[in-house]
């Protein structure tokens, strides 16, 4: 019979963040920037058929980079969760927060207590009913949550990319300018040309459905 | 984690939280509102579905601005004729299914696909129809695959049919059908289909007490939809009100 090695509870995290890490890193980044009244969600996404940005509700959308089954699971979930909870109470009670929670508990859980943790980042939008009202979220692998207003990027390359928008967005951006902004900060960050993008729009004109798919 | 087919329904009773389908056996029938006639035609290139706006209890008027057709997503409409309450929560829970599967599966069922599900959402209301609370849909939407538009009516064991020409349900259905029967001469222009169906309506309440008449002094018009390619739009009051004038004023 083997005795199993003590491993520090220090290194044993240690030792699955980078593992995650490395995932996410090899996977291709996700940027959501806000423009005029709405959210721009912009992917670098060779496929056509598999998706990495998703309608979730009415005036919240979601994207994952990293594993494909791993975010695929969450994103089920996160609309299982939004839909469950606009039958059971008002539409008008499901919202990006509640979701990013359930999220960061999920993650968070998994980090701790599995093998293996999810090589993910997950991001939730939402525009608000009144004009201007946005929210941003993302979601690490270890559950970490991190609220933004403006943009929001997640993948291996998200930390150069959130300093490439940073310095050329602002407030009141049309869409065209926003989708300028952000196929130019991957052009700049990866220093090549884009393998096929995937793009779509939380806007306050397209109803009470505000997710709408973009061809680029 | 469960695979793609189970559906939003699937997952309520997963969480234990299914609307009741069920009565104890022997319990009487309580009275609750009904709501009456609805009613689907074919244009060419898409399909208008239309109810009038009463709702009964017994021999009194339980709401005479009940809404009974509903846009189930973006290409097709429900509209509901039986116990308003359960057909109303019904609708909720078709519509939520729908967007559901539509954005599980990133994209919408066909047409069939709808109506069939909601053939199967009636057939489970089986054992309270046995009790007296009845309730029937009729479909109607644009069929992206034939491109037309097409109308179903449905039977309390969830018998789903297809109509041709058109299709009504209600108490009020038969009076409907036979106006219809009479005016319909091949597939109407839009126009003429909205006009049809107001009118058949209002043939409709002239002898079915559980039908509404236009009341054009509170602005109570019946609901009309359209469907064709370019999707679900509702028919505004201001279109309705001289159809609905002139059907008053000739009816005999």
């Amino acid at each position: 019979m083997t005795i199993p090695f003590y491993v520090p509870p220090e290194q044993l995290v240690r030792d699955k963040a980078e593992y995650a890490r490395k995932g996410i890193a090899r996977g291709r980044s996700i940027v959501a920037l806000a423009y005029g009244e709405g959210v721009l969600i912009l992917a670098e996404n060779p496929s056509t058929t598999l998706r990495k940005i998703s309608e979730v509700y009415d005036r919240i959308a979601f994207a994952g980079a990293g594993r494909f089954n791993e975010f695929e699971t969450l994103r089920k979930a996160g609309i299982r969760q939004a839909d469950v909870t606009g039958y059971m109470y008002s539409r008008n009670d499901v919202n990006a927060r509640g979701l990013a929670s359930a999220f960061s508990q999920t993650l968070g859980t998994i980090f701790s207590h599995e093998p293996k943790p999810f090589e993910v980042e997950i991001l939730l939008a939402e525009i608000g009913p009144e004009p201007g009202q946005r929210d941003l979220f993302k979601v690490s692998y270890d559950g970490t949550v991190y609220a933004e207003t403006d943009l929001v990027a997640i993948g291996g390359k998200a930390d150069d990319l959130t300093v490439a928008l940073r310095n050329g967005w602002s407030e009141g951006m049309t869409l065209d300018e926003a989708t300028t902004l952000g196929t130019d900060a991957f052009h700049t960050v990866e220093d090549r040309e884009s393998e096929g993008w995937e793009a779509a729009v939380l806007a306050p004109e397209n109803g009470r459905r505000a997710f709408r798919r973009l061809d680029l | 984690m469960d695979g793609g087919v189970g559906g939003f329904t699937e997952l309520l009773a997963q969480l234990g939280i299914t609307p009741g389908t069920d009565l104890a056996v022997g319990g009487n029938t309580p009275s609750v509102p009904e709501g009456t006639t609805v009613l689907a035609l074919r244009f060419e290139g898409g399909v208008v579905i239309a109810g009038d706006r009463r709702s009964t209890e017994g021999n009194l008027v339980a709401h005479r601005s009940i809404r009974k057709v509903f846009p189930a997503d973006d290409w097709s409409a429900v509209a509901i004729a039986g116990t308003a309450g359960l057909a109303l929560e019904m609708v909720r829970l078709f519509q939520t299914e729908l967007e559901h599967f539509e954005k599980i599966e990133g994209r919408a069922l066909t047409l069939e696909g709808k109506a069939n599900y909601l053939s199967r959402m009636v057939r489970n209301q089986l054992p309270m129809a046995m009790q007296g609370l009845v309730v029937v849909p009729l479909f109607a939407g644009y069929d992206h695959l034939e491109e037309v538009g097409r109308l179903y009516t449905f039977d309390v064991v969830g018998g789903r049919y297809e109509e041709q020409e058109f299709g009504s349900t209600g108490s009020g259905s038969r009076l409907a059908k036979a106006y219809l029967r009479t005016t319909y001469v091949g597939p109407p222009t839009e126009e003429e289909a909205v006009a049809l169906a107001v009118k058949a309506l209002v043939s409709a309440a002239q002898e079915d007490m559980g039908t509404g008449v236009p009341d054009i002094r509170r602005d109570i018009f019946p609901n009309v939809f359209k469907i064709d390619a370019d999707g679900i739009t509702e028919v505004s009051n201001a279109v309705l009100e001289p159809i609905a004038q002139e059907a008053l004023e000739t009816i005999r």
